[in-house]
C-alpha cells in the first residue's frame, strides 16, 4: 500500500499539465500507480484523487471499469490464456488445465512465490495463432503444453527479464513531451473562436 | 411520482418571453419555452410520462430509458427520450401510442429481469415508483426465467444509509445528487459493465450531510435510511405537510407518523426555499421526539430534588413567583412557534419584564433585521454574495446547497471573508482569510482590491451575515458589516442566525428591550437582581459561550422555571420544570431566516401531559389575573394580527401555501461602532469556536442514529503551528489563557491559517467554553504539549 513516490508525483504533475482539465489525467496516473506497485493500491487512488481534484470514489469508479487495473496484489507476471472461440477450438481448455497443474494454482490465483498470476482472458485478437496467451500483455502464439512449460521455466529462471517487464509497466521508454512541444489542447469552454483552418466552412 | 418531488401545488407563472414555443402533446397544444425538456412540459400539463432517472432538480442523464415518447420527425414518428430532448416549435409529441407502450413495457421487463421481487419485505414497497409503474406501464409478466443477479443484502454505506445492490436499477439519481447537489461525490458507479454497482471508496463511507436525500429520491428500495428501516409500511403512514425548524432555513417537509409515533420526514419541493432537499440532521431528528427521555409531567423542586407534580401546582408556584414583584426574565423561545413566542412576549409585557432574549448570546443584535433584507432566492440570483458568516454547510446546510448551486451553475460570485476554510471555500470566487477580530480590516482589504471592488460596484450585492465565531464578540461582525454597507449602500442583507424560529421570536416580542440581552440578563441574575428566570427551551449552561457567566446566572436567579422537552443541564437546576410539546406535537407558524412565515403542524399526541409553550403562557396570564382571552391557536393568531399585523396576516394565510409568506422588515441602516481589537502576541493563537452540524444539541444527541456522528472536541491548527507547538497529530495539548485551561487532541489542518486555533463547539469531550469571557472582543489562547 503506497502513495505515489516523489519521483512519480513529479511525473504525475507533468502528465496532468498535458491536459486542459486535471481529471483527464486520471487513467495515465492509474497506470503510473500500477507500474509503481504492480497493482493499484487504495492509497494511490486516494492520492490520485487529490492530484486531479476528484473524490477517491470517482477514481475508483473509473478505475474499476478497466479489467487491466488490478486492485489486489498480483504476480510479477500475469499470464492471460485466451479462451474465446478460435483458441477454444484449438485446445485452450486443455492448455488451461495444464497451466493450472503446472503452476499449482486455479485460474485467477497467484503462485506461492508471488511470481505468476494465471488468468483466463477473452479474445486477444490473434485468432490465426490459436491458442494464444499473453504474459504481461506480451504474446505467445500456438502455445502447447511443452511451450507453456518452457515459458514458465524461462520466467522462473529470469531468462525473459529483459523481454517482459514486471506487471504494471506499460512501456519501458517513458514518453516525455517538453512543455513547448505540447499539443496545446484547450477545454471546450475556453475556445472562443473557430480554428483558423475551419475558414468559414460549416462546423464538423 | 410521489408528491414530494414535484411542485404541483404551485403553478409557476409562464412569463411572456421571446423564447416561447408551442408544441403538441397527445393532440393538445402546449405552451413551452425554448430549452425546456419535453418531460417537464408534459409534467406541467398533467401528461404523465413514466420515469425513474429524471428529477426536476438535477441535470438529465437519460439513464433509465423509461420516458421514451414518440415525436413526429422528418421520416415519420421516432422514439426519443423525453428527459433529454428539448422542445421545439411545432413539435408533435405522443405519449400513449402502441409504439410507446411497447417501449415502456420492454424497459420495465428489462429492469425487472434482475430486480428481486422482495417487495413484501422491502421498505419501499407500497410507494415504489418501480412497483407502481410495473403495474401502470409494465407488461404484466416476464419472459426472464433464469437466475437473477445476487449481491450481499444491504450493506451500510454510511452510518445512516444502507444499500441493497440487488434492487438498484442504476438510475444515477443518488450518485448524481451526491456529485451535483451535495458536492460530496463519495459514491460512484463502480465495476462498470455487467456488474455495475453504486459503491463508496473502500473504507470511506458516504458521510455526506445530505445523504438522506438519496434515500428519498431512490426510485426503488436500494437505498434505505437506518432510522426508518422496517419501522412502518407506506400504507400505514399518515402525513401532514410542515416546515422543519431544526435550523432557520425552514425546509418544507412532510411529517409522517404511524401509530401516533413520528417515523419519517421527507423533503417537499418549495421553490424559494429547499427545492425538496433536507439535511440529515433535520431529516432524522424525529427520533428525539420519540425519545424515552422526554419530559411528560411537570417537575417541582422539593427538598433539593425535582419531583413530579401536577400542572396546577406547578403553574401556581410559577405565578406566585411572578406576582412577587421581583424582576421576571424570559430567555429563549426560538425553539417554538411564532404563536409560542408571541404569547410569552405578551406575558413578559404583562409582568413588566424588560429582560428577554431569544438568542443565547450566540447570534447578532436584532438590529440586523432593520437593514434592507434579502431572501435566499435574491441571494442566489445576485451578482455577488459577500459571506461574513459561519460555515453554512455546518450550520444551515440547505442554504449551503442553494448558494453552491448558484455559484457553480449560475455564475454567482462569492466573496468569502472567514477565519478558516469552509464548505463554500472551493466554490468561492475569492476567499479572504482574517483572524478573529480583524473582519473590519478584511472588509477594507476587499474594498481596496481593484478586482473585488469592481465586482462589488457591479451592483446586486447580498451580504450573508451571521455569527461565525462564538469566541469573538458580535460587535466585530457588525462593525465589518457596517463598513461594507457604507461602501456598498445598495447591498441587501441576509442574516443567517441559526436557531429554528429565532427571527420569529425576535420579531414577536422576545427581542431584548433596552439592550437587556441574554448576557446582561444572566449578569443581572448572577447579581441577585432576577426573581424569576424563565428558560423557554433555552439551556444557557450548554449553549452560552461564556460558561462561567451562565453558571453564575442560573445559580444567582432566585427562582428558575424551565419549559422544555428534555431535562437539559439548565432544566436540571430549575425550581419548576414544565414539559413542552415538541415539533410535530403542535400546530402553529414559524419564521425562517428570510422572514418567511410558513406553518408547522401537529401530527402526533404530545408526550404525557406536555403542552405547547403558548398554552403555558396563556394559563399563566390567567393565573396572574391578566387573562388574554385565548383558548385556541386561532385566538392567538387573532391577537397576533392586532399587535403584529404582518405576522398575523401571514399566519392566517400560510395554511394553504407551500412557499409561505415573507414578512419583510427592513429600514434604515444604523451605524455600528468600530471595535478596536488588541493585536495578538506572537506566542498566542486567536481562538475560533464554531459549530459543526452534529454536536451535543438535544435533537441530535437524543436521536440514536445521529448521536455518534459528532466529530468530538479537538483543536485544529495549521500543520506548521502544530510542528511549532511540538505536538503530533492526535496528541493531547493544553489550551489555556488566564481564565481557564482545557486539554484537547490537536489536529493539524491546512484549512486553518497560521496563528488561528479552531475548536468545534458543544462536542463530546472537553468543554472549551471556560476560555471565553463575554466582555472580551476576541479570545487568545496558548497551546502547549502535555
Amino acid at each position: 500500500m503506497a502513495r505515489l513516490t516523489e519521483e512519480n508525483v513529479r511525473l504525475a504533475q507533468e502528465i496532468i499539465s498535458r491536459y486542459p482539465r486535471p481529471r483527464s489525467a486520471m487513467i495515465p496516473l492509474l497506470h503510473l500507480a500500477q507500474e509503481q506497485d504492480g497493482y493499484v493500491t487504495e492509497d494511490a487512488m486516494a492520492h490520485i484523487a487529490g492530484l486531479v481534484g476528484a473524490s477517491p470514489a470517482e477514481v475508483y469508479g473509473t478505475a474499476s471499469f478497466y479489467e487491466m487495473f488490478k486492485f489486489h496484489p498480483v504476480g510479477r507476471y500475469v499470464i492471460n490464456i485466451c479462451g474465446t472461440m478460435s483458441c477454444a477450438l484449438a485446445g485452450a481448455e486443455d492448455l488451461m488445465h495444464h497451466a493450472e497443474e503446472k503452476l499449482g494454482v486455479r485460474m485467477g490465483g497467484t503462485t506461492d512465490d508471488g511470481l505468476i498470476t494465471l488468468e483466463r482472458a477473452e479474445c486477444q485478437a490473434a485468432c490465426t495463432e490459436a491458442p494464444c496467451l499473453q504474459t504481461n500483455y506480451r504474446y505467445s502464439f500456438r502455445v502447447t503444453a511443452e511451450s507453456f512449460d518452457t515459458l514458465v521455466d524461462d520466467l522462473r529462471a529470469g531468462r525473459l527479464a529483459d523481454e517482459i517487464p514486471p506487471h504494471g509497466t506499460v512501456a519501458r521508454v517513458r514518453q516525455h513531451i517538453p512543455a513547448d512541444k505540447g499539443a496545446g489542447v484547450h477545454a471546450p469552454e475556453d475556445v472562443k473562436s473557430a480554428p483558423a483552418w475551419l475558414d468559414g466552412k460549416a462546423a464538423l | 411520482m410521489s408528491t414530494t418531488e414535484t411542485n404541483a401545488g404551485e403553478t409557476p407563472e409562464v412569463p411572456v418571453d421571446p423564447n416561447a414555443v408551442s408544441i403538441s402533446i397527445n393532440g393538445r397544444s402546449v405552451a413551452a419555452r425554448k430549452g425546456e425538456l419535453i418531460i417537464a412540459a408534459a409534467d406541467r400539463e398533467g401528461e404523465y410520462i413514466p420515469r425513474f432517472c429524471y428529477h426536476p432538480r438535477m441535470s438529465s442523464v437519460g439513464m433509465c430509458r423509461q420516458c421514451l415518447v414518440e415525436v413526429e420527425g422528418p421520416r415519420g414518428p421516432m422514439m426519443v427520450v423525453s428527459c433529454m430532448t428539448p422542445v421545439a416549435d411545432g413539435q408533435v409529441v405522443r405519449t400513449e401510442t402502441e409504439q410507446v407502450k411497447r417501449a415502456q413495457e420492454g424497459m420495465i421487463e428489462m429492469l425487472l429481469a434482475n430486480h428481486p421481487l422482495d417487495c413484501p419485505v422491502c421498505d419501499t414497497g407500497g410507494e415504489c415508483p418501480l412497483q407502481d409503474q410495473a403495474f401502470s406501464h409494465g407488461p404484466g409478466e416476464s419472459r426472464f426465467v433464469e437466475e437473477k443477479r445476487h449481491y450481499e443484502k444491504p450493506i451500510p454505506i454510511s452510518d445512516l444509509v444502507f444499500l441493497d445492490r440487488e434492487r438498484c436499477i442504476l438510475c444515477d439519481r443518488c450518485t448524481r445528487f451526491a456529485r451535483e447537489v451535495a458536492g460530496d461525490p463519495l459514491i460512484s458507479f463502480t465495476q462498470r459493465g455487467n456488474n455495475t454497482q453504486v459503491m463508496t471508496f473502500p473504507d470511506e463511507p458516504f458521510a455526506s450531510y445530505f445523504s438522506g436525500n438519496t434515500v428519498q429520491i431512490c426510485p426503488v428500495g436500494a437505498l434505505t435510511a437506518q432510522p426508518y428501516r422496517f419501522k412502518a409500511r407506506p400504507w400505514d403512514l399518515e402525513q401532514r405537510e410542515s416546515t422543519c425548524t431544526t435550523c432557520s432555513v425552514g425546509c418544507r417537509t412532510v411529517v409522517q407518523s404511524s401509530r401516533d409515533e413520528l417515523v419519517r420526514y421527507q423533503g417537499v419541493d418549495s421553490d424559494p426555499v429547499n427545492w425538496g432537499w433536507m439535511c440529515d440532521r433535520g431529516r432524522f431528528n424525529f427520533q428525539s421526539v420519540n425519545s424515552e427521555d422526554r419530559l411528560g409531567t411537570p417537575l417541582m423542586r422539593r427538598d433539593g430534588s425535582l419531583a413530579a407534580t401536577s400542572w396546577s401546582v406547578a403553574l401556581d408556584a410559577v405565578a406566585r413567583e411572578m406576582r412577587s414583584g421581583g424582576a421576571v426574565a424570559v430567555l429563549g423561545g426560538s425553539r417554538g412557534t411564532n404563536e409560542d413566542a408571541f404569547m410569552w412576549g405578551l406575558l413578559a409585557d404583562a409582568v413588566g419584564s424588560t429582560m428577554r432574549d431569544a438568542q443565547m448570546d450566540d447570534g447578532l443584535p436584532s438590529s440586523v433585521f432593520s437593514l434592507p433584507q434579502a431572501t435566499i432566492d435574491s441571494a442566489c440570483a445576485a451578482g455577488t454574495v459577500v459571506l461574513l458568516a459561519p460555515d453554512l454547510k455546518e450550520e444551515l446546510p440547505v442554504l449551503h446547497i442553494r448558494l453552491r448551486d448558484a455559484a457553480t451553475r449560475h455564475g454567482l460570485r462569492i466573496i468569502e471573508i472567514a477565519s478558516h476554510d469552509t464548505g463554500l471555500t472551493p466554490h468561492a470566487w475569492r476567499s479572504v482569510r482574517c483572524e478573529p477580530g480583524a473582519q473590519q480590516d478584511a472588509v477594507r482589504s476587499v474594498l481596496a482590491d481593484a478586482e473585488m471592488s469592481a465586482q462589488l460596484a457591479g451592483g446586486n450585492v447580498v451580504v450573508v451575515v451571521g455569527r461565525a465565531n462564538l469566541a469573538e464578540s458580535a460587535a466585530t461582525t457588525m462593525a465589518a458589516l457596517d463598513g461594507l454597507l457604507s461602501a456598498v449602500p445598495a447591498a441587501t442583507v441576509l442574516p443567517v442566525l441559526r436557531r429554528g424560529n429565532v427571527r420569529g421570536a425576535l420579531g414577536l416580542g422576545l427581542a431584548p428591550v433596552d439592550g437587556n440581552d441574554t448576557a446582561s440578563v444572566l449578569e443581572a441574575a448572577a447579581g441577585g437582581k432576577v426573581a424569576c428566570l424563565v428558560l423557554l427551551g433555552a439551556d444557557p449552561l450548554s449553549d452560552v459561550a461564556d460558561a462561567d457567566l451562565a453558571r453564575r446566572g442560573i445559580a444567582g436567579a432566585r427562582f428558575v422555571v424551565a419549559v422544555d422537552t428534555f431535562l437539559t443541564r439548565s432544566a436540571a437546576q430549575a425550581d419548576v420544570v414544565l414539559p413542552a410539546a415538541a415539533y410535530g406535537e403542535k400546530d402553529g407558524t414559524t419564521t425562517n431566516l428570510e422572514g418567511r412565515v410558513s406553518n408547522v403542524v401537529q401530527k402526533i399526541t404530545p408526550r404525557g401531559t406536555s403542552r405547547a409553550d403558548w398554552m403555558v403562557a396563556a394559563e399563566l396570564l390567567h393565573l396572574l389575573g391578566k387573562d388574554a382571552g385565548v383558548a385556541t391557536l386561532a385566538d392567538v393568531q387573532r391577537l397576533m394580527s392586532a399587535r403584529f399585523p404582518a405576522f398575523g396576516a401571514a399566519a392566517a394565510s400560510v395554511e394553504v401555501r407551500r412557499n409561505g409568506v415573507v414578512v419583510t422588515s427592513g429600514g434604515a441602516r444604523q451605524p455600528a461602532p468600530a471595535v478596536s481589537v488588541t493585536p495578538r502576541s506572537s506566542y498566542d493563537f486567536r481562538l475560533v469556536v464554531s459549530r459543526k452540524l452534529y454536536d451535543l444539541a438535544v435533537g441530535t444527541a437524543q436521536s440514536p442514529s445521529m448521536a455518534n456522528l459528532a466529530p468530538g472536541a479537538a483543536v485544529l491548527v495549521h500543520p506548521l503551528d502544530a510542528e511549532r507547538v511540538g505536538a503530533r497529530d492526535g496528541a493531547n495539548v493544553k489550551v489555556s489563557n488566564s481564565h481557564s485551561s482545557v486539554v484537547l487532541p490537536v489536529v493539524s489542518s491546512g484549512a486553518v491559517p497560521r496563528g488561528t486555533a479552531v475548536v468545534p463547539f458543544n462536542q463530546p469531550g472537553a468543554d472549551v467554553r471556560g476560555l471565553i469571557r463575554r466582555g472580551e472582543p476576541v479570545t487568545d489562547v496558548r497551546i502547549e504539549t502535555v
